[in-house]
């Protein structure tokens, strides 16, 4: 995984204010959404604090960071969009979704097809040996279940539970 | 030619389309609805504007932009209108005598010079009758104050520092026509030199002193000051560039040119007032300002703050201050006559006047090119630089600045370094290409 290569506007100033002017505002707010999806895909980062803080929304070299107000803008975008969710009442905490859990259960149910894996915890494939070097590899434990239930809808897969949280597993019927 | 420009003079109006006044020209009383006419039916001029000056009585069509005047100098005797059965059911008539001479034309000189006289008769139509008007009509005439206006030209010279030693022995002989002249400077040794320069400066100081105390006893007196205060202010400007020419003196020359300013904005020597406009007053008002504003608004880059043109205005009028709402209204009425300004309010509620040559367009290409250009690409432009590049206000050119950013022009950045302005990059990028780099 190299470095993840920012844009070039990225180290303009007024990409940091939220802009007031209704067209160059929607532009605005695509191009960060766009970012925020990158940045966290090339990172593997599922949740954005809004009030911690968090690298991309800042960029040091030209001291500019975001507002708390066009944190809210744009991650509330990302959710109208279906690529972002709150994670609790208050709005604070928001998963970002830059590959809709159906997508997840698709690679999830490639991943056991091709390896011919039948049973897994869930901790084996959040940080298993079989994972490691795969998209699977450090999965939101919370995404991971959503994706399996869809696998249960469609039949594709079973939940099953350990003796603790850790043992929790999917016995998968791939074919 | 027009049958009554044989008789009567022709006026050049201003841009504005007012009379442009003589110097010392002060307007007494307008009277709008009124038609001037021959007695002898030889020609008639209908409904226009009269206007009552301290020099003239003036007639104005201001659609047709054509005025006509009858000095008052060349009126003889004033009719007193006949009361009688007639006068109840046709409009109020005031008759005057007008000399002219052998050409037919009207003889400022008075009987003096004159060959002949015709009637002429004013007929009221307006809602304002002639009993205010003949008032002031035989006040006007018996002040004479033409008169002095013809004796203006003496003065001057002695204003001109050559002319005072050119005049020097002949000084002993007062002119008793010019009232309250100052005494003329004898030739001596004492004037002589720097000391004699600050000496004479300091003789005027006094001078100007004495007229200053005098002004301020009482309100009629400072009225009758105000004339001579400008005819200084006139003197000292004229100093002023005098010096600035011969390079003189470096030090001075910052106040010099403050100075130099500030007398520039001295004397509107006529100001249009409720009293003698009446219900003309905002047109008029309007029309003035106008005139008044046009070097103002060029000097400030075709763009001037409301509230610099009311100071700037009103610093003018000296006595007859006006209100901000009428300034508002004149402003107003701007949009309903042939002026070259328009009244225009921003977004944020700041209000200016604006030249209509001045578009919106050459200033934003102005504004998409500065932000373009050297540091402003990385940096922005704030309101500061954009007013020297614009050569206006920095509150008004941040306006322009909101402006070509509410058009898309540009964006901001709200940083540390306060508002600063960038070329909108937003719109140039597709956001589909945008990460490919990436």
């Amino acid at each position: 995984m190299g470095e993840f290569t920012f844009p070039y506007f990225y180290n303009y100033p007024p990409y940091f204010t939220l802009q007031p002017v209704k067209d160059t505002r929607e532009k605005q707010i695509q191009l960060w959404k766009e970012l925020i999806l990158r940045f966290c895909k090339h990172h593997k980062c599922f949740v954005i604090d809004l009030e911690g803080e968090f690298a991309l929304f800042e960029n040091t070299s030209i001291q500019r960071k975001l507002s708390f107000e066009a944190r809210e803008q744009f991650l509330g975008a990302l959710i109208a969009d279906g690529r972002a969710e709150w994670l609790d009442k208050n709005h604070r905490k928001c998963l970002i979704l830059w590959r809709r859990i159906q997508d997840w259960a698709d690679l999830l149910l490639d991943f056991v097809r091709e390896n011919g894996i039948e049973l897994m915890t869930l901790e084996e494939i959040i940080s298993g040996d079989e994972t490691h070097g795969t998209e699977l590899a450090g999965i939101d434990r919370g995404v991971l279940i959503r994706a399996v239930k869809i696998l249960e809808q469609r039949g594709r897969a079973a939940m099953f539970k350990g003796s603790s949280t850790d043992d929790d597993g999917v016995k998968f019927s791939p074919n | 030619m027009e049958a009554c420009g044989r008789v009567l003079q022709s006026v050049q109006l201003t841009a504005s389309g007012r009379p442009s006044l003589e110097a010392g020209e002060v307007e007494c009383q307008l009277l709008d609805a009124i038609d001037l006419e021959d007695d002898a039916g030889a020609w008639a001029l209908k409904a226009g504007i009269l206007t009552l000056t301290t020099h003239r009585l003036l007639w104005l069509d201001e659609k047709a932009r054509r005025a006509w005047a009858v000095p008052l100098g060349s009126i003889g005797q004033v009719f007193a209108s006949k009361k009688g059965l007639k006068s109840m059911f046709s409009a109020p008539r005031m008759r005057f005598q007008v000399w002219t001479q052998k050409d037919g034309r009207v003889s400022p000189q008075g009987s003096g010079g004159a060959a002949g006289s015709v009637v002429l008769t004013i007929v009221f139509k307006g809602r304002t009758g002639p009993e205010s008007f003949v008032q002031k009509f035989g006040e006007v005439l018996q002040a004479q104050a033409w008169k002095v206006n013809m004796e203006a030209p003496q003065i001057r010279p002695t204003l001109d520092e050559s002319a005072v030693a050119g005049e020097a022995g002949t000084s002993s002989v007062p002119t008793a026509t010019v009232p309250r002249r100052p005494a003329p400077f004898k030739m001596n040794p004492a004037m002589a030199g720097v000391s004699g320069i600050l000496r004479k400066e300091q003789e005027q100081q006094e001078e100007v002193d004495k007229n200053m105390k005098e002004a301020f006893q009482d309100l009629n007196g400072l009225m009758g000051k105000a004339k001579e205060m400008v005819q200084l202010a006139e003197k000292m400007r004229a100093r002023l560039l005098q010096g600035q020419t011969a390079g003189a003196d470096e030090e001075g020359m910052g106040t010099k040119q403050e100075m130099q300013d500030w007398m520039l904005s001295v004397g509107i020597a006529s100001p249009v007032t409720k009293e003698s406009a009446g219900a003309l007053y905002h047109q008029q008002l309007s029309r003035q300002l106008a005139d008044f504003v046009k070097d103002p608004v060029q000097r400030a880059g075709g763009m001037l703050a409301l509230v610099d043109a009311y100071c700037l205005f009103n610093r003018a009028r000296g006595t007859e201050l006006i209100s901000p709402e009428d300034l508002l209204t004149a402003c107003t009425v701007w949009a309903t006559i042939d002026v070259p300004f328009r009244l225009r309010k921003f977004d944020s509620g700041v209000m200016v006047i604006q030249s209509v040559s001045q578009s919106d367009d050459e200033i934003f290409t102005r504004l998409r090119a500065l932000v373009k250009s050297g540091d402003a690409a990385k940096v922005g432009v704030g309101a500061t630089e954009a007013a020297r590049a614009l050569g206006m206000a920095p509150a008004l050119a941040k306006e322009q600045l909101l402006a070509a950013e509410s058009q898309g022009f540009l964006c901001r950045d709200d940083g540390e370094d306060g508002l600063r302005f960038f070329h909108n990059f937003f719109i140039d990028i597709s956001v589909a290409t945008a990460f490919e780099d990436s």
